[in-house]
């Protein structure tokens, strides 16, 4: 209790000495803090994560001071390091990778005053915690559109990090639409198990280039399998995967999702000042520009270039939902009926792969 | 001319001077690199050193923290240099943990959600099992086939890393998960957790053990008929063969203690500060406690003493980078020149440094 007792204390203390905790006053200077997974020079997750720290620096100027730790692995360590941020004078910490998620509620427990945001979890157990994430499954399936139409072999791979809703998602999204143009297309999927880890990346785009795969969408943060692509004299193509990836253009990367949180990060910061700061589960997407299109070079032909350019419009003019039924379920079981598209609850909690797809989602 | 003499026996000064003449070294050296990155390098090493464990904003938080992370440390260390003193070479603690923490926890899930006072117990049993049974693998190669243990314990660790990710996923999956990988939080079941004993102490059953182990390793060392068979094998093998040593009772000893060490170290930090099995739920503590191991001349007070050092480098480290910016990557170099220097400045304890070529050089 005498911890508690203390930690409540120095929450209270810096939370005077920040001008006021309660939000609806507003604030005068807010310390932005950045719990990132990877290195800031990952150039995929944890650089476009860093990118809108700076766009948030750079649009409030002195209002706004920001600090980050970057490897902060997923467990024990985590729970240490935003307690300690929090003691340093932090108003605001952004924890920006799946595994925070026990360890920014737990600390958000004892700092009743400090305001968490956790990316890509789903727990909100205190009133300061607020969660954010993407919808990247529209942009997979942009990829998929190009995937189905440029593949050679009519194999696509993907390489899956973790078998969480979240990736099982994008591969869903990313096949229902390489089929639908392709109808031969298969998918292989290979799991690295890691967020970030060249060496692994590396060698899973080699096992699926191996088989014969020559299109390769990836779910972890690094550039590896574009460069393990690059080493087929443009055989192989891949996307640029949470950041625009440019070096690999125009081949073999082709295209890219860039995960944009600039306008989440200043518009959360910004509502900490003004004193409208309320807790959100934010989940935006290629209409809201939190996902972006990457350029999409002149190795893909002009008329695919256009139905994925006009099927991205489609997606941010709401008129179009990447998981419209008819969808079946991987055994045959129907999931959503013609016409249905699917609700949010249905993503979050995917845990099935839709029919076409072999294989099975590691258990 | 600079020579270097062989002393007759090592210097019982140097023995004790060397750790801390390279913490200095590494003090300078580091700074020297702060300074190359930007930084004020006084500033950086007060902010490793000393603000864990005196600043008034942090160190009420960050010291018992220090025990946190010490107590694997020490744990596994303690039991490693055993078996270093008779030349028997585990490198595959961190399997040995890994496995520890799978049966611990394995133990402590089938029973849940009951409540007995024997499930604790009964965890700790498994654990230290479980470290024991992954050590005894290359220690029976070793004495029934003569295989090489450095290797073979060391491959073992990646096999522990395939199976914690399987349990993650699989048969330890938390079912009220939501398909997340990761085990139930034994933190939040009261039978199966590990808490703080004292709150504000940091201290846990695991720092309590790692306590323990240091004054059994002395006492074993000092006292004990074991203690001087495992000393001799290590310094004269043919002389152990003479006293009566048997080696492969040795092997199996040496590697059974520090096996099943690692494994209680692992049961300890799986229902304590991690909380829960996770695909990543090791952070390299087996690996660091080679390091301490060597930093504290495998002895156990002295690898109480390097323990205590390598986390407050850690917790130090973690601050410098919020703090000040300083690039994760800076302080796992400053950490990796204390190794370095400790060996290089170790030459010390057995040679004499002599300037000029004087008449004894002919002698």
């Amino acid at each position: 209790m005498k911890r508690r007792t203390l930690l409540a204390t120095a929450a209270l203390g810096l939370g005077l000495a920040f001008g006021g905790a309660a939000s609806a006053q507003g604030m005068d200077k807010v310390k932005a803090c950045f719990v990132y997974v990877g290195p800031i020079g990952d150039l995929g997750w944890t650089y476009q994560h860093h990118q809108g720290a700076l766009a948030l620096q750079a649009e409030y100027g002195d209002k706004v001071e920001i600090a980050y730790q970057e490897n902060v692995p997923e467990g024990a360590d985590a729970e240490r390091v935003l307690t300690q941020m929090a003691l340093s004078g932090c108003n605001i910490i952004f924890t920006t990778s799946f595994g925070y998620m026990d360890a920014t509620n737990s600390v958000a427990a004892k700092f009743p005053d400090i305001k968490f945001e956790h990316a890509t979890g789903y727990k909100r157990e205190h009133p300061n915690v607020s969660t954010y994430n993407a919808r990247f499954y529209e942009g997979r399936a942009i990829q998929g559109h190009i995937a189905g139409k440029m593949t050679k072999t009519d194999k696509i791979g993907y390489i899956g990090s973790f078998p969480i809703p979240e990736v099982v998602m994008g591969i869903n999204s990313y096949f229902l639409h390489a089929r639908k143009v392709n109808p031969d297309v298969e998918l292989s999927v290979v799991w690295a198990f890691t967020w970030f880890d060249p060496a692994k990346e590396a060698d899973a785009a080699k096992a699926l280039i191996d088989q014969g795969v020559d299109v390769i969408a990836s779910h972890t943060d690094s550039t590896a399998p574009l460069a393990e692509a690059a080493k087929t004299n443009g055989a192989v193509i891949g996307f640029g995967q949470a950041s625009d990836m440019a070096d690999f253009k125009p081949s073999p990367r082709v295209s890219s999702i860039i995960d944009n949180w600039n306008p989440y990060y200043i518009k959360r910061v910004g509502q900490l000042l003004d004193g409208t700061y309320a807790q959100t589960d934010s989940w935006a997407g290629i209409p809201e520009g939190e996902v972006e299109i990457g350029e999409i070079t002149d190795a893909v032909p002009a008329d695919v270039k256009a139905e994925a350019e006009a099927m991205r419009d489609a997606i941010a003019a709401g008129t179009y939902h990447p998981f419209t039924g008819p969808i079946n379920k991987q055994d045959g079981t129907p999931w959503l009926a013609e016409g249905v598209t699917a609700p949010d609850g249905d993503l979050l909690g995917m845990n099935f792969y839709v029919e076409g797809i072999v294989g099975d989602i590691p258990k | 001319m600079i020579r270097l003499e062989k002393r007759p026996s090592p210097s019982r000064f140097w023995q004790g001077a060397t750790p801390v003449l390279a913490v200095v070294l590494t003090m300078i050296a580091g700074g020297l690199m702060f300074a190359a990155l930007g930084k004020n390098p006084v500033e950086a090493i007060r902010t490793i050193f000393w603000d864990p464990l005196f600043n008034p904003q942090f160190a009420a938080y960050s010291r018992p923290q220090l025990l946190v992370k010490a107590g694997p440390l020490i744990l596994i260390a303690v039991g490693l240099s055993l078996g270093f003193r008779a030349g028997i070479w585990n490198i595959g603690a961190e399997g040995q943990y890994i496995m520890g923490a799978l049966f611990g926890a394995g133990v402590g899930l089938a029973f849940y959600p009951a409540e007995h006072w024997f499930i604790f117990p009964l965890m700790v049993i498994a654990g230290a099992f479980g470290g024991w049974i992954w050590a005894m693998v290359p220690a029976i190669l070793k004495t029934r086939f003569n295989t090489n243990e450095i290797l073979v314990s060391l491959l073992m660790v990646y096999i522990a890393q395939n199976l914690l990710a399987s349990m993650s996923l699989g048969l330890l999956r938390n079912p009220e998960g939501g398909g997340f990988p990761g085990s139930r939080n034994l933190s939040q079941y009261p039978a199966a957790s590990n808490p703080e004993l004292i709150a504000g102490t940091g201290m846990h059953w695991g720092v309590i053990a790692a306590f323990v182990a240091v004054i059994a390793a002395y006492v074993l060392l000092q006292r004990h008929i074991l203690g001087f068979h495992i000393k001799l094998a290590g310094q004269a093998p043919k002389a152990a063969r003479f006293a009566g040593v048997n080696p492969t009772g040795l092997v199996l000893l040496c590697m059974g203690i520090s096996g099943a060490l690692a494994g209680l170290a692992g049961l300890f930090e799986v229902s304590g500060p991690a909380g829960q099995i996770s695909i990543d739920f090791n952070v390299g503590y087996g690996f660091t406690a080679i390091i301490v191991a060597f930093l504290g001349r495998l002895n156990p007070i002295g690898i109480l003493l390097a323990g205590l050092l390598m986390a407050l480098t850690y917790i130090g480290g973690e601050l410098a980078q919020f703090m000040l910016g300083l690039p994760a990557a800076a302080i796992q170099a400053f950490q990796g020149m204390l190794l370095f220097f400790l060996l290089a400045v170790d030459l010390l304890s057995n040679y004499r440094i002599r300037l000029g070529a004087t008449g004894e050089a002919a002698r």
